[in-house]
């Protein structure tokens, strides 16, 4: 994945390191989108979490094109205060066949975020796990706050 | 013996006959006997379901995921055009402006239908409301959920799209939407059960074919439909992977 590009508005520089041990310099400015009411994000991955499909409200919120978001992994969204134990159980939860939920920060093409509460199914054909969906929704400000105090100290 | 075909009940009174215009002539033109039940609410259609007594139906997409994947069922076909929207309704000169401000204790006026009241529920999680802290008063039609906002019986009320839509001005301007679903990805289909898997080309021709002429275009009309879209397998599983994370 390309690195960020740093945007004009006062940010910080962060490098992640993903689970493959690939690394990506990231910017965030701090700024929330607040999240478009009454919507859901939608977005298909293969196997490996390689973005496949996505809906106009996945499309909106991320700040990329579309055309930049297909073919890409989805932790092209990953942002730095996200603690990496939340995706490992993620990914244990859905390889073994079985539904995710959390509460995700993540990172927009800006460098700034938006919070949601995320549910991630595999999607099953003839028995086999043939790829993944992540439908999520709107959180509350409370239980947004209570997922940023305990990934704070997840870090 | 006859198969059986059923809609779901949540489409307005007025188009009852309509569903039985549209039986006879299905009946005729696939020259098979099919006898239409149409149940009073879910409870009754998810029994008749449950005892093997529907062969066909019309369903919404909670209802047809669950004979997908439960009941071995097969969507062959869609109603084109918009998908299925709900929205939460308040009385106009209701203090509340946004989902947020709703308060613990809040009054839901809404009706059986098990789709609507999904989708209502997750846009409530923006304020932590749950069946533990909301109470639910159950209306028989949509117009008594409206009653029931105007009355101040009920602080918020879940109605489908259409059913606010149908409201005379009247009613409907003394109402407020707070917050309308834009799911877009979830739609009513047309399933039939592996008895008519037989049949299946057969009534999915009919179907795709059915605006083509005037009666055809008449009876989508009256039925609120321009007309019929194929689904493919691949459309319908993914509708029901979204629907799975709605439910569970
Ligand atoms: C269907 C699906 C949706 C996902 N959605 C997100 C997302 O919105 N944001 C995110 O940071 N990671 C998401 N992930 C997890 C990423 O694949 C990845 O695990 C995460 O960004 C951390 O990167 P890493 O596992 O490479 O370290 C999703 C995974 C799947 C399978």
């Amino acid at each position: 994945m390309d690195d960020m590009v740093a945007s004009n508005e006062a940010c910080s520089a962060h490098l992640l390191t993903f689970a493959d041990g690939s690394r990506r310099q990231v910017y965030v400015t701090g700024v929330e989108t607040p999240y478009p009411r009454g919507k859901l994000i939608v977005s298909r991955t293969d196997t490996r979490g390689i973005i496949t499909q996505c809906n106009p409200s996945f499309v909106d919120m991320s700040g990329y094109p579309a055309a930049e978001l297909i073919g890409q992994p989805h932790c092209i969204l990953r942002h730095p205060d996200m603690p990496a134990a939340a995706f490992r159980d993620l990914w244990d939860t859905v390889q073994s066949g079985r539904q995710w939920n959390g509460y995700v920060k993540n990172l927009r093409k800006d460098g700034g975020h938006y919070w949601v509460y995320a549910t991630v199914v595999p999607n099953v054909r003839d028995g086999m796990i043939v790829g993944y969906t992540s439908v999520r929704r709107e959180p509350s400000r409370d239980k947004v706050a209570a997922a940023e105090a305990l990934y704070r100290e997840m870090r | 013996m006859a198969f059986n075909f059923t809609v779901s009940p949540s489409f307005p009174n007025e188009r009852i006959s309509d569903w039985y215009i549209f039986n006879t002539w299905m009946q005729r033109s696939l020259d098979l006997p099919i006898h239409l039940e149409l149940h009073n609410d879910f409870g009754a259609q998810r029994q008749a379901i449950a005892a093997g007594k529907v062969d066909m139906i019309y369903a919404n997409p909670f209802d047809a995921s669950l004979l997908v994947r439960e009941q071995g069922f097969r969507a062959i076909a869609r109603p084109e055009g918009k998908p299925d929207e709900m929205v939460i309704v308040v009385a106009a000169d209701s203090p509340t402006q946004a989902v947020p401000d709703l308060l613990a204790g809040s009054r839901i006026a809404c009706a059986d239908d098990p789709c609507v009241n999904t989708i209502g529920r997750i846009l409530l999680e923006p304020a932590n409301l749950d069946g533990n802290n909301t109470t639910e008063l159950r209306r028989e039609t949509y117009i008594q959920v409206a009653k029931a906002l105007l009355r101040g019986d009920a602080d918020l009320g879940f109605m489908p799209v259409e059913a606010f839509e149908n409201l005379s001005s009247l009613v409907r301007r003394d109402l407020r939407v707070l917050v309308a679903s834009q799911i877009q990805v979830i739609h009513h289909a047309f399933l039939i059960g592996p008895i008519l898997f037989e049949h299946a080309t057969a009534i999915t021709g009919l179907l795709l074919s059915m605006h083509q002429s005037d009666k055809g275009q008449a009876m989508l009309t009256a039925l609120g439909a321009q007309r019929w879209q194929a689904l493919e397998q691949e459309d319908v599983e993914f509708m029901i992977d979204i629907i799975s994370t709605l439910t569970t």
